[in-house]
């Protein structure tokens, strides 16, 4: 390892250069829990939708850490930390419910759903006999609680006091461009969740990467989804962390792939089914795909009809799970029901699109550890993170590692 | 117990996965009626009657779209499956249909030699069995036991 590496400091390139280390470096993945997962950013937790009335509870993850989200006997929505204040064991072990109470299975300790102890098994003991002190004050040691947002049904947590309001931290574009796809109260279609083969960050940088999409994926291109020649552009925050690609789905019946003999246009490839493909302009603007995320792990995405929200779970340096929750609305009559599920067939670990960037993330990370000191070039559409009216640019990635560079202090 | 038809049953199974580990995908949709049904899902959106697969399909034209795709269009790397099926129940016959649930364990095997349980679960079908024609699935429901997957779901299960 050279010195630089060994002292992480970042290439004298910038933003256009990206050296290999951050895939591969243990102590920086250790840095990052603290510094970004617990530190001042906003994690994805769940869809309200996912906790449908009162003592309703769901686990989420800030990084690695776990953490279960709540909506009270009251209704308010609450969340912390998944550990018990006595022995740190985990304290919900299922991944959603309905329950008035917590009761961790160790000792039989008890919380609320606000993740306040409310009750220690014999805590005056037996017959005068055992028990705690009577200064002894467990209540100290309870599960740290996270400050929650709620914007448009997407609940965001925090665990940092410093933290600026979601809004703030999101940009007013990138609001907009959120209540703009849940138009609606969201109902649940399901979930399921795609391991990767690689570091979280890899994974971010594929969604704020609008250059790859239609190089990558076949399906996209020959079908003309998303081809960089229809019209769109990417809006990027001013923090760098939250970005938006975005297309027309109007067909330019451009040939710029063909003649440029892109491996991703295929003349000779059709569908027999088109009716995989069918959708319907349900948003009135004309914009066929949006791509939205959020530092550090968080993606909406809007394919035609097909929305989910995506949460990235680090589980180790080299492994990232991907947890996929699709959705339409509560106001969706059948047919738009069933385009959403048939569009389905484009996403997920099986989707003609995103079964790719499982794929080509490893390839990264497999390659990169060997080479912790080389660089990635990150140089298309220059150096900056400003938005842009095209998606032939790299701008999002930058703006990924803008922000993450201020959080790392790298 | 219809010997007779259990026998129909697991043969229509064994045939079915020998073809998909033997990669001759292509066979793969005439193991379907024109307008049969197939999709994957989790027994976690089984469970919670979600609606949700992560492959879902209503015609033998669209398996046949998802192996064009995966021969021509998709990039995954090269790999294999092998397929353990069993412990098959027979269930009610209706209009010319049997039903049939029956488990699975796939392991898969890359390219480099790397060979993983990659997936369990279980099948449920409805068959047609009438008169002398072959056997086929009106309805595959994959319900994988975990809501989990390794990297990608290119082959079907």
């Amino acid at each position: 390892m050279t010195v630089a590496a060994a002292a992480r400091q970042w290439p004298a390139d910038g933003l256009k250069r990206v050296p290999y280390w951050v895939y591969s470096d243990r102590d920086l993945y250790e840095a990052e829990q603290e510094r970004i997962f617990h530190g001042p950013t906003w994690n994805f937790l769940c869809l309200e939708a996912e906790l449908p009335g009162p003592n309703t509870y769901r686990r989420s993850n800030l990084g690695e850490m776990s953490v279960v989200v709540a909506r009270d006997k009251d209704g308010a929505i609450r969340a912390f930390e998944n550990r018990c204040a006595h022995r740190g064991s985990l304290l919900c072990l299922h991944e959603r419910g309905e329950a008035k109470e917590i009761v961790c299975v160790y000792h039989n300790w008890t919380y609320d759903l606000a993740g306040n102890l409310t009750g220690v098994a014999f805590r005056r003991g037996l017959g005068g006999k055992g028990g705690m002190p009577p200064d002894a004050k467990p209540e100290a040691h309870g599960p740290r609680k996270l400050r929650v947002e709620n914007l448009a049904g997407l609940l965001f947590g925090t665990l940092s006091a410093d933290t600026p309001p979601l809004d703030d931290y999101l940009g007013a574009e990138i609001v907009a461009r959120i209540r703009r796809v849940m138009r609606a109260p969201a109902k649940l279609l399901g979930g399921y969740s795609q391991m990767l083969p690689n570091n979280w960050k890899l994974y971010m940088e594929n969604v704020k990467d609008s250059y790859h999409a239609s190089l990558l994926h076949a399906f996209f291109t020959t079908f003309r989804l998303n081809r960089l020649s229809q019209k769109g552009g990417v809006v990027i925050n001013e923090s760098g962390g939250g970005h938006i690609s975005y297309s027309m789905a109007a067909d330019v019946a451009g040939k710029e792939y063909e003649q440029a003999g892109m491996r991703s246009a295929h003349d000779d490839f059709h569908l027999e089914a088109p009716e995989l493909l069918k959708s319907v302009d349900e948003f009135g603007d004309g914009v066929g795909l949006q791509i939205l995320g959020v530092f550090p792990g968080f993606v909406l995405q809007q394919i035609r009809n097909s929305l989910a929200v995506r949460r990235v779970v680090p589980q180790g340096l080299e492994k990232t799970e991907l947890v996929w929750t699709c959705f339409g609305f509560t106001t969706d009559d059948e047919a738009l029901a069933e385009l959403r599920l048939r569009q389905a067939n484009l996403i997920g670990p099986a989707g003609y699109i995103s079964m790719e960037d499982g794929a080509a993330t490893g390839f990264v990370q497999r390659s990169a550890r060997s080479a912790p000191d080389a660089l990635s070039v990150v140089e298309m559409g220059g150096h900056g993170t400003a938005s842009e009216d095209n998606r032939v640019t790299e701008a999002a990635v930058r703006g990924f590692w803008k922000d993450y560079r201020r959080h790392m202090g790298l | 117990m219809d010997i007779a038809l259990h026998f129909k049953v697991h043969d229509l199974n064994a045939r079915y996965v020998h073809a998909l580990d033997a990669d001759r995908l292509e066979e793969w949709p005439d193991f379907f009626v024109e307008d049969g049904r197939y999709r994957v899902t989790t027994a976690e959106n089984f469970e919670r009657g979600l609606p949700l697969s992560m492959i879902y399909a209503t015609s033998r034209a669209m398996l046949r779209d998802r192996v064009n795709a995966l021969r021509n269009a998709n990039v995954y790397e090269s790999q294999r499956y092998r397929h353990a099926v069993g412990a098959t129940l027979i269930g009610a016959i209706e209009n010319g249909a049997v039903r049939a649930v029956s488990n699975f364990m796939v392991a898969r095997i890359m390219h480099t030699g790397e060979t993983t349980l990659f997936a369990t679960g279980r099948y449920e079908d409805r068959i047609t069995i009438a008169g002398d024609a072959a056997p086929r699935f009106i309805e595959k429901t994959v319900i994988l036991d975990s809501r989990q997957i390794d990297t990608l779901l290119a082959i079907p299960l």
